[in-house]
């Protein structure tokens, strides 16, 4: 479905990332595993056209995506879900989730049924919906991120550290609900420093270090490595 | 609800009083100063639209408003159009040249795209200034004429001068309500949020803020047009950044990327500053740390300090439904004070 082919991304004469090879398919949960400044949100980024490769390919469906505008990747099918719970902190949990299917924004019913989805997924959400979205809780900033990216109907989601500064139940939960996403047929690029729990869900990983990817497999694979387990699950 | 009865009752009360305010006071000059105070505000609404909603922050709008003032002088009275159709022209021509100057300066960002945007805005001071042949430079453009009639309504006297420049405000104010509450609006406001995050949901951030930007520019253009056919004279430095900064200190004072403040901050500066005339230059001294200390402490204005106590008004009144409790009501307020 998406795959990433010797992409390197330059910030100036810096290397952000460099020949990374990435490919999922369809129905997966692919899990980018990486420290913080590894290279896996410049990846996020790079997909979502907001920086542009320096070299390599980026492929969707068979179609090149490399040097697409951002809002023309998101209407082809990729929606990304930004780390730090960005969300528009004044508009109320309603608007940002209706700004979320900007690229749908001609048909009323759509809007309306995913909508209706997203509140079945978070029913808090429905509860706090007029609420604005700076009074809501860290767990629900992310729900509320998450059920954002969801109002553009993708068929890809980039996820970045959904789990981040979230208490441990609320992380089981977050995972739970991506699960959930995925088994109603959206695949998703996981990026996450919390190991434990993305591999437990996901299909196969990337291990970043350093702007380029050092190792790769499936997550029981990953889950066996001795080296993973060392630096991302602490065992 | 009965919020919004409240709303819309001071909204009627405040049109109201602009309608009857010619029979209130029948000092023309006041008159006079009110106009003039409607047309800024226009530009000011325009300002508000790009440096409040969008979060650009144009520096060149009295350019704009010159643009928009000259095209009117110079095609009403160098190629003795119709009034109507240069009126209408002047505005299409400023927004045509907001599109292009748009087109370029939206590449640049935040304190970027305000110095770029201070440039073009002393360019076009300096183009109107120095093109005699078509500007007639410091001497400036004499005889505009005032408004021509619409079917049996004139426009010469001051009163009903008043009154188009009023209608053409309402007008204004009614378009950019629409489009602040629209998901346009929305659309400007994300952009100002964040434009990386506006473009990961799908927004074309480009075309959103060239729209934003001609339609500013539009506004700006409108102003200048309308100044040009109320003062009948126009000279090189309504293009100055002087204006531009007036214009932005109406919108710091009344409010930036608020609906009313426009209005508060105009109507306000330009009474005050009429009222302390008789100090001339030395009201620089009151108002410079004046509008300093404003933008420390209130950085959205008056609006804005206003919406916030409100604000904080309305949650101490939910609180105190919620908790009849009065001691632990006080000892809340006592941490969140303290």
């Amino acid at each position: 479905m998406l795959k990433l082919n010797g992409v390197s991304v330059k910030y100036g004469s810096y290397t952000a990332i460099q020949k990374v090879n990435i490919e999922v398919n369809e129905g997966e949960i692919v899990v980018l595993l990486g420290s913080n400044g590894a290279g896996k949100s410049t990846t996020f980024r790079t997909i979502s056209g907001l920086n542009k490769p320096f070299e390599g390919e980026i492929h969707f469906e068979k179609t090149s995506i490399k040097g697409r505008s951002p809002d023309r990747i998101v209407q082809s099918g990729i929606v990304q879900c930004a780390e730090g719970r960005k969300l528009f902190s004044e508009m109320t949990v309603h608007e940002n989730l209706r700004m979320g299917a900007y690229v749908h924004r001609r048909k009323k019913d759509e809007i309306k049924q995913s909508l209706a989805t997203v509140y079945d997924l978070f029913p808090i959400l429905k509860d706090k919906r007029n609420n604005s979205a700076g009074s809501l809780s860290g767990g629900q900033q992310q729900m509320l991120a998450i059920g954002r990216a969801l109002m553009s109907k993708p068929r890809l989601m980039l996820l970045d550290e959904p789990s981040v500064g979230l208490a441990p139940l609320i992380v089981e939960q977050m995972f739970d609900v991506i699960q959930q996403i995925n088994k109603d047929g959206t695949t998703i690029l996981l990026a996450e420093q919390n190991a434990n729990a993305a591999l437990r869900i996901a299909t196969k990983g990337y291990v970043f270090e350093n702007g380029s990817i050092v190792l790769e497999g499936t997550s029981d694979e990953l889950f066996a490595n001795d080296e993973v387990r060392k630096a991302y699950i602490g065992a | 609800m009965a919020a919004i009865f409240k709303q819309r009752n001071i909204i009627t009360g405040l049109v109201l009083l602009s309608l009857v305010f010619p029979f209130i006071t029948q000092n023309e000059y006041y008159l006079h100063i009110m106009t003039l105070s409607f047309i800024w505000m226009i530009g000011v609404y325009g300002l508000n639209l790009l440096a409040g909603y969008t979060g650009y922050l144009s520096l060149a709008h009295a350019g704009f408003f010159a643009i928009g003032a000259y095209s009117l002088g110079i095609l009403t009275v160098k190629a003795q159009l119709n009034f109507w159709l240069a009126f209408i022209l002047a505005c299409l021509i400023t927004s045509f040249l907001g599109f292009l100057i748009g087109l370029i300066a939206l590449r640049t960002k935040e304190h970027f795209f305000a110095i770029y945007t201070l440039c073009v805005g002393y360019i076009i001071y300096l183009v109107i200034d120095k093109w005699e042949s078509l500007t007639e430079g410091v001497r400036g453009l004499i005889g505009i004429p005032a408004p021509s009639n619409i079917g049996p309504i004139s426009f010469q006297t001051a009163l009903s001068q008043y009154y188009l420049v009023l209608v053409i405000l309402l007008l204004v104010i009614l378009i950019v309500y629409r489009i602040v509450h629209s998901l346009t609006g929305r659309t400007y406001i994300a952009i100002r949020n964040s434009e990386d995050l506006a473009q990961t949901i799908g927004i074309s951030t480009m075309k959103n803020k060239l729209t934003v930007f001609v339609l500013s520019t539009f506004f700006a253009g409108l102003a200048g047009a309308l100044y040009a056919s109320f003062v009948r004279f126009i000279g090189p430095d309504i293009g100055s950044t002087a204006i531009t900064f007036d214009l932005l200190t109406y919108l710091l004072v009344g409010g930036l990327g608020t609906l009313s403040g426009p209005i508060i901050g105009t109507i306000l500066i330009v009474w005050v500053s009429q009222q302390l005339q008789f100090l001339q230059d030395y009201r620089m001294l009151i108002f410079g740390p004046v509008l300093t200390l404003l933008i420390i402490f209130y950085p959205r204005g008056i609006v804005g300090a206003f919406t916030g106590w409100k604000h904080k008004y309305e949650d101490k009144r939910s609180k105190n439904k919620d908790i009849p409790n009065d001691s632990l009501v006080k000892s809340k307020k006592q941490v969140k004070e303290g």
